[in-house]
């Protein structure tokens, strides 16, 4: 079976309102190293990611994936998980039953996912009234399940303290030594360094650099960011 | 005025076997119509809600303008309907509790399907990315939200039931006020009013608002304990 990936962004732009969000970016993301989106807010962050997703359809450009039905095989954590009013379980059996896997091996998948993340001492109790912190860990658990060759994290820790942080970027090094393409955007660039092999900076809805994280980057733009200046002010 | 009241009370004490009649057929004809409204309403305004289609939003204004329905009016158009010339009059349905049914049904329908399209639109803010990441969308997306906000639903169909149980004007026309058989509580006190006879008219009207008052007591509590169970 051949890779989703490479994924190829054909001079995609995305508008809403009458103001471009994302502003003619091409770029291609290759199986194996983890990929960092990093910028202020504002700077489409989340609706690049969701182009590529296949959430939000491009209003100019193209998204293409190396092989169909790609859509099956890729998965995405938010920056707040949705919970349904269901077992932590029956939650991940929700996502398996969506992706067509059969019933009898649901269980046994939906269980490992959850010791997976170390949240199979909570299978049975409701999702909505898990911690924050284990919400995201069960978001990470429904997407391990359905063992996706990408995984799009959207500040997957930005609402959480260090300690659930810290336990979020270690199911995330597993996804990536289970062969998962990790593709995050993130405020914190010390996380992006734990986590990333290459970052791409999006300023203003344009890509202004993509490098590996030595040497610091070369535009003004990008060298701002890492230096804890605001670009935009 | 005291001694009509004292009389109504000893009735419903001494479960008047007239009085009871006509409480169980009001129970039967506003439930059995909010249980069809409910399972027609519900699916059809978590569609309404989730489906892209054009003209959606003029249904959805128009189902908003029938919630407001008036119920003489829905009697008087079920009424020709059932009528012995009228399309439907081979039935025999006209002045019989299923006669009431019906036109309960089509006046508690919009309610909930109006309510039901509101509710699911607006959770369908938070659930909708999450879903069709997963892979869900359209059809399977409306009952799966429908399903996780359940106990929020509790609500519409209790308005509903309100509705039901509460009119008087449709259930008068196509039912008839029969006495024994087509008789409910509130064509009963509107007609005991109108006779004079007070104590049973005031007692119908105590048991009606009780057990409005219970079944929206018993539909709090089963909320309020999912709340704590499910968040």
């Amino acid at each position: 079976m051949n890779g989703i990936l490479p994924l190829q962004l054909e001079d995609v732009s995305y508008a809403a309102g009458g103001r471009k969000i994302i502003d003619r970016v091409s770029l291609a993301l290759e199986a194996g190293s983890s990929t960092i989106i990093l910028g202020a807010n504002g700077a489409g962050k989340s609706v690049l990611m969701r182009l590529m997703h296949g959430l939000l359809a491009p209003s100019a450009g193209r998204v293409v994936w190396n092989t169909v039905g790609a859509r099956r095989r890729q998965a995405m954590v938010f920056q707040r998980p949705v919970m349904l009013r269901r077992s932590a379980l029956a939650n991940v059996d929700y996502a398996l039953q969506a992706a067509g896997v059969a019933p009898a091996s649901r269980e046994r998948l939906a269980r490992e996912a959850l010791a997976e993340v170390g949240l199979l001492a909570a299978a049975a109790r409701p999702a909505r009234v898990l911690s924050g912190g284990e919400q995201q860990r069960l978001a990470l658990a429904r997407a391990w399940a359905l063992h996706p060759e990408v995984l799009f994290l959207d500040e997957p820790t930005a609402s959480l303290d260090p300690g659930a942080t810290r336990e979020i970027e270690n199911i995330i090094r597993a996804f990536d030594a289970a062969g998962t393409k990790i593709v995050m955007s993130t405020h914190s660039l010390g996380q992006a360094r734990r986590l990333g092999d290459e970052v791409i900076y999006l300023h203003q809805g344009h890509v202004v650099e993509r490098a590996r994280f030595f040497p610091l980057p070369a535009t003004t733009e990008a060298a701002a960011f890492v230096k804890g200046e605001l670009p935009w002010a | 005025m005291l001694e009509a009241l004292s009389t109504g009370l000893r009735l419903v004490a001494t479960l008047d076997l007239r009085l009871w009649e006509i409480v169980g057929l009001s129970l039967a004809v506003s439930l059995s119509a909010v249980a069809l409204a409910t399972l027609v309403g519900l699916p059809l305004g978590a569609a309404l809600a989730v489906g892209r289609f054009p003209g959606r939003q003029a249904v959805i204004v128009v189902l908003n303008a029938l919630m407001g329905l008036p119920p003489v009016v829905v009697g008087l158009a079920i009424y020709l309907l059932l009528s012995r010339a009228g399309p439907l009059g081979e039935l025999g349905l006209l002045f019989t509790p299923g006669a009431m049914v019906l036109a309960q049904t089509v006046l508690v329908l919009p309610i909930i399907a109006a309510l039901a399209r509101q509710a699911v639109e607006d959770a369908w803010l938070e659930y909708e990315e999450q879903l069709r990441s997963l892979g869900v969308d359209g059809l399977r997306g409306a009952l799966t939200v429908l399903w996780d906000i359940r106990f929020s639903l509790l609500t519409v169909v209790l308005a509903g039931l309100g509705r039901a149980s509460a009119e008087v004007g449709a259930v008068m026309i196509v039912g008839g006020n029969i006495d024994g058989v087509t008789r409910v509580m509130t064509t009963a006190i509107a007609l005991e009013t109108s006779k004079g006879d007070l104590p049973l008219a005031l007692g119908l009207g105590m048991v009606l608002i009780a057990i409005v008052l219970a079944l929206n007591a018993g539909a709090h509590l089963i909320r309020d304990a999912a709340a704590r169970r499910y968040g």
